[in-house]
């Protein structure tokens, strides 16, 4: 199965203070443990929501709105997407990571939609239109 | 904590822990067979101890130093105070308890380790069967039950099995050593073997009324990534996880909603996992920039690479395809290679190219219980409009399948050919 990995934004990472040396240094030995355990399938941090934007749907109308966004805890600063055998494992490796933010914070974890979830929605119509995004997309 | 969520965690401790444990401890002890029991001992301790204390900070560690006061206990036991406990004494001694010192000491010869174990598991003394199920149990960290889910054998057999592998590196004195440069090719030929034999247990299962069983890809591809990790610069590793990586990708769109298989060229490419597919070409890129003359699994890699990025079965260059074929010959001459030669050939250049080169496969002796034989032949008889051969093909070809969804797929084509050969 997969999972999605939350790293929630901190008041620091919402600042946009960078990790030090040894912080990084600390998770990118995790990262590597991820890869060669045959577990990370993709990984990144993001910028604080200051130079983030939302979009606001409210039936037919859109509105944009700029960062920063006031609800640090409920943003996200980072991402992984891992391959493993079960939650369990999941949480245990999680557990082994580097304290993100060096202070207090939340990491949360959610399984990820396979397709065969979607059932009937994904359609032979949608089916073609995805062939010809990735076909654009050169892979 | 209650007893069942103690069993769970401790489950996913061991299924992330185990091989690095088995490893580091084969190395103190020079036997296998005895770092496993050591570890499973340490696993015991864990049971008991972790449901009632909770789970420790650092849960590796925990079960490294229980496992290597066992060991010591095990040379004991022996009357074997020599050098080899004094060495372990002093190790456990500057190590302390179970702190981050030993976590560091235990991750600086982690690889190499777990290289030697992999090499150990797959030994080319040991029987095929026995590296399987010896390598998905040491490194794949499964149980022998779930082996013995995932072959479709007793679990007697499989724990049978794993018994006598241990005996025989025992008798056959296999020295937990990484293999001389002469020999490294020959055994990482060996190790790549069994996994990707893991892989097509899971992908096409030869028996049994299922056509796939995804988890034992799932372990086949994460044994694959982690030798990857291990070996950064071998050709051929990468070449085998490019091919798992986009084998892997179709996974979903190998079935319909029944169960019944659907042929690569039916399938519904937008159930192919992207994600794998890039990570596959990734690899196979790694592969390519790494040697000049592509290996078998390479080149298998970038023929599963071509159908990867095909958007669809007629945009597919059968061209390339055809001459990577032609390679994979070279490289690693199979009938079984050049009958995909065959059917590349047919899409590339028209039926009748094709089934020439069937044709001159029919004498192959090896080929002659193959059910694909028959049934690539009865699709360019179909196409080449001899329903009446292609019928009697597909019945020969059902016949012969050992896989129950196969044999039901192959006997509709026969009755679809039957009825075509009697249409006006």
């Amino acid at each position: 199965m997969r999972v999605m990995v939350f790293v929630k934004a901190s008041p620091d990472s919402e600042a946009g203070v960078m990790p030090g040396e040894e912080e990084l240094a600390a998770m990118m030995k995790y990262n590597e443990e991820l890869v060669k355990a045959g577990v990370m399938l993709a990984g990144d941090g993001l910028h604080p929501s200051s130079k983030g934007a939302r979009v606001h749907f409210s039936g037919d109308s859109r509105t944009v709105v700029d960062g920063p966004f006031t609800e640090t805890k409920e943003l996200v600063a980072g991402y992984w997407l891992w391959q493993v055998s079960s939650m369990d494992e999941a949480i245990e490796w999680l557990r082994r990571c580097p304290n993100p933010h060096g202070k207090e914070g939340i990491v949360e974890i959610r399984p990820v939609f396979e397709p065969e979830d979607f059932g009937d929605a994904l359609t032979p119509e949608i089916h073609e239109q995805w062939q010809r995004m990735e076909a654009q997309q050169g892979s | 904590m209650p007893g069942t969520d103690v069993q769970r965690t401790i489950d996913a401790v061991w299924r992330i822990e185990s091989a690095k444990l088995i490893a580091a401890l084969a190395r103190l002890v020079r036997d296998v067979g005895l770092a496993e029991d050591l570890a499973q001992d340490a696993l015991v301790a864990a049971l008991e101890q972790w449901a009632s204390a909770g789970l420790p900070d650092n849960p590796g560690a925990w079960l490294m130093a229980v496992a290597k006061r066992r060991a010591m206990d095990h040379f004991r036991r022996q009357e074997r105070l020599d050098r080899k406990v004094a060495e372990l004494g002093r190790e456990f001694e500057t190590a302390g308890t179970y702190d981050d010192g030993l976590d560091d000491a235990i991750d600086d010869d982690i690889g190499d380790d777990l290289l030697r174990l992999i090499f150990t598991a797959c030994h080319p003394v040991l029987s095929t069967q026995a590296r399987v199920a010896l390598t998905l149990r040491l490194l794949g960290g499964l149980t022998t039950e779930e082996i013995a889910r995932g072959f479709l054998v007793a679990e007697s057999t499989v724990a049978q099995r794993i018994v006598r592998a241990k005996r025989t590196l025992a008798a056959k004195r296999v020295r937990f050593e990484l293999p001389e440069r002469a020999e490294r090719a020959e055994r990482l030929d060996s190790v790549l073997e069994v996994i990707y034999l893991i892989f097509n247990e899971g992908y096409s299962a030869t028996r049994g009324d299922h056509w796939m069983r995804p988890a034992l890809c799932e372990d086949a591809l994460r044994l694959g990534r982690i030798l990857a990790g291990l070996s950064p610069d071998e050709p051929e590793v990468h070449g085998l996880v490019a091919l798992m990586e986009i084998q892997a990708s179709r996974l979903r769109a190998r079935t319909d909603e029944t169960g019944a298989p659907v042929l690569l060229l039916d399938q519904n490419r937008a159930l192919w996992d992207r994600l794998l597919i890039n990570r596959g070409l990734a690899a196979l890129q790694r592969a390519e920039s790494l040697v000049d003359r592509r290996g078998p699994y390479t080149l298998q890699a970038a023929i599963a690479a071509c159908h990867a990025r095909a958007p669809s079965p007629e945009e597919t260059d059968w061209i390339r395809i055809a001459a990577l074929y032609a390679a994979l010959m070279q490289a690693a001459p199979s009938p079984v290679v050049e009958l995909n030669r065959a059917v590349a050939l047919g899409m590339a250049f028209g039926p009748q190219t094709g089934l020439d080169l069937v044709d001159e496969l029919m004498a192959e002796p090896t080929l002659a219980k193959y059910h694909l034989l028959p049934s690539v032949r009865g699709d360019l008889l179909v196409k080449l409009g001899r329903h009446e051969e292609a019928q009697r093909e597909f019945r020969r070809a059902a016949e012969l399948a050992g896989n129950e969804r196969e044999r039901a797929l192959l006997a509709d084509r026969t009755v679809a050919a039957g009825e075509r050969a009697s249409a006006p």
